[in-house]
């Protein structure tokens, strides 16, 4: 008996401190979800009203272009964001294992990992910016008019996504390094031998084997898709007009700025059950090892 | 290496190109900034990339330091105060609980271990509203406690899941034999199993710091008043008032941006042991 107690005590803090600061306000958000502003309990009536709020989805959108609303930009951040970090990702760490030096780039590359998201915003701002910034200057060789990209509808959420996928393909890259290390080279001594290209050993060999780190990677893009927050608060704002909203910062608004608790309820609940399906089979992985 | 024995000498051209390509679009954003951080405005206004006329300064590192509205040396030192803190509690507590989860048996603990982990996919969005409400009931509004105590709950999920798997590959031999000798869970744990684990508890403290220093959601949340504001807080505020200040941004971000860069820097076998830990078992 004096075992157990004892053995219960190594959970207590680290349970405390999990229903105190996480549990319990999970539970409250999604209670408050199901009330209307004015008290009433509207259960799912409350998710529709919210869902088709212009700010979360605009239809009229698909007539004049941005704003489209934040749901939709962050399905379009998705679509476009996924498949280039799995791409980025994992052409990045074959090329720079082949090559000498190949370290150092990493390296380089991995500073938009240890780059806290606030100062990236900062950084995006000014690479778009239409008097100081790069990306304007570069493009007016092409013969674009410069101007601030990310202060024009049309740009502004293109412009953040280009700068996520700046600071987060180390991260897929950094897996997939890590990944490649576990294929040993008789694999790879044994396609040459048998006159392999390298295009097949790429497609035939290392995309195959690395298929679970894929997985983790998708799963782990999706997630931070999904939360992006910092970079547009400090980048756009969501603006202009809206151009470049995503949940987390339209959630942000309701709450803080709106002072309606229970529409950010809505669009923070939204977002937890969006994000707990997409990485049930990270759990899996997770918890089929006992 | 084997691997690059099939490619033909293109190829490798090919791959070099690529390599330098990448270190090239990578690179850039950051020179950019370091680059404004050490000239005049009216040189960065012509483009930083231009060296006609260069002429390198440091005034826009003291601006930023000591910059009249919100200075990010006070930054520093409030993310410290946050960030020491709510690395040293989860990491701590997780390890014990990762410890009990690894090693003893009792009915539900799978499931239990299960939900812990989950919580780790949830939104920082989702505890927002209540743990304002909460913190303003008990007055810890615009308070570090507060703040570091949010934190360290909200690193729990993921150290634990880290420790746990860590301590399962640790050998039980040891752990055993101690036992026999009559040394308590307790004793074993501090005396055994955490000098051992020293690796990845450098680990998982070297990410949970990161974490709580890169953090904006929640210090914008529970930190407002001007002189308690965190350096992420600081660093948009040092935009200027008529005019974009770009040297003194620059020169904020780079300062703010350094300590995780450092840390990186002399830790970085555990940053990616860390990392890594998602994809092996």
């Amino acid at each position: 008996m004096g075992q157990a107690r004892g053995r219960a005590l190594f959970f207590v803090p680290a349970l405390a401190l999990l229903a105190i600061f996480v549990v319990y306000p999970v539970i409250n958000t999604v209670w408050l979800s199901f009330f209307t502003p004015e008290g009433e309990f509207a259960l799912l009536k409350n998710y529709a009203d919210v869902l088709s709020e212009p700010e979360m989805f605009d239809s009229r959108g698909f007539e004049r272009g941005f704003p489209y609303g934040a749901l939709i930009h962050n399905v379009i951040w998705i679509v476009l964001h996924l498949p280039l970090t799995v791409m980025l990702g994992l052409v990045f760490a074959v090329i720079l294992r082949d090559v000498k030096g190949g370290a150092i780039v990493k390296s380089i590359v991995f500073l938009g990992m240890v780059t806290p998201m606030v100062v990236g915003g900062i950084i995006l701002r000014f690479l778009f910016d239409g008097n100081v910034g790069i990306v304007p200057s570069v493009l007016a060789l092409f013969g674009f008019t410069p101007r601030t990209l990310t202060a024009y509808p049309d740009t502004a959420l293109f412009s953040l996504i280009a700068g996520s996928l700046w600071l987060w393909t180390p991260f897929s890259m950094v897996l997939y390094s890590a990944g490649l290390e576990t294929i040993p080279d008789f694999v790879y001594e044994a396609a040459v031998i048998d006159g392999a290209s390298p295009w097949r050993i790429f497609f035939n060999i290392t995309v195959p084997l690395l298929r679970p780190v894929t997985g983790v990677v998708i799963t782990m893009t999706f997630l931070w898709v999904l939360k992006i927050f910092d970079i547009v608060f400090v980048a756009t704002m969501g603006g202009p007009g809206g151009a470049s909203n995503v949940l987390a910062l339209q959630m942000y608004m309701y709450a803080f700025r709106q002072f309606n608790p229970n529409a950010a309820a809505v669009v923070a609940t939204f977002l937890m059950i969006v994000a707990l399906v997409v990485s049930i089979p990270t759990f899996k992985a997770a918890g089929g090892e006992e | 290496m084997m691997r690059t024995v099939g490619r033909s000498h293109g190829q490798k051209v090919a791959l070099y190109i690529a390599a330098g390509l990448i270190a090239l679009i990578w690179l850039i954003p950051f020179l950019g900034v370091f680059m404004a951080s050490i000239r005049p405005l009216s040189e960065i206004n012509r483009g930083w990339w231009k060296f006609d006329s260069f002429t390198p300064t440091f005034k826009n590192f003291i601006g930023a330091w000591n910059h009249p509205a919100s200075p990010i040396s006070k930054g520093m030192l409030n993310s410290l105060k946050v960030a020491i803190p709510a690395t040293i509690v989860p990491v701590l507590v997780a390890s014990i609980a990762a410890y009990g989860f690894a090693r003893f048996k009792f009915r539900g603990r799978d499931p239990l271990f299960i939900l812990v982990v989950a919580l780790m996919t949830l939104p920082q969005q989702m505890i927002a509203v209540p743990m304002f409400q909460m913190m303003n009931k008990i007055g810890a509004v615009d308070s570090y406690l507060g703040l570091i105590l949010v934190h360290s709950a909200w690193g729990i999920p993921w150290t634990l899941f880290f420790m746990r798997n860590y301590f399962m590959a640790l050998p039980i031999e040891v752990e055993e034999a101690a036992r026999v000798d009559g040394a308590s869970d307790w004793r074993i744990f501090f005396q055994i199993i955490m000098p051992m684990a020293l690796p990845a508890i450098a680990s998982a403290a070297v990410l949970q710091f990161m974490w709580v220093w890169s953090d904006f959601f929640l210090a914008l949340i529970l930190i407002y008043s001007p002189s308690k504001l965190l350096a992420t807080q600081r660093v948009p505020l040092l935009r200027g008032v008529y005019h974009v200040d770009w040297g003194i941004l620059a020169a904020g971000s780079i300062i703010v941006m350094a300590v995780p860069i450092i840390v990186f820097a002399v830790m970085q076998r555990y940053y990616i042991r860390g990392m890594v830990g998602w994809v092996s078992k």
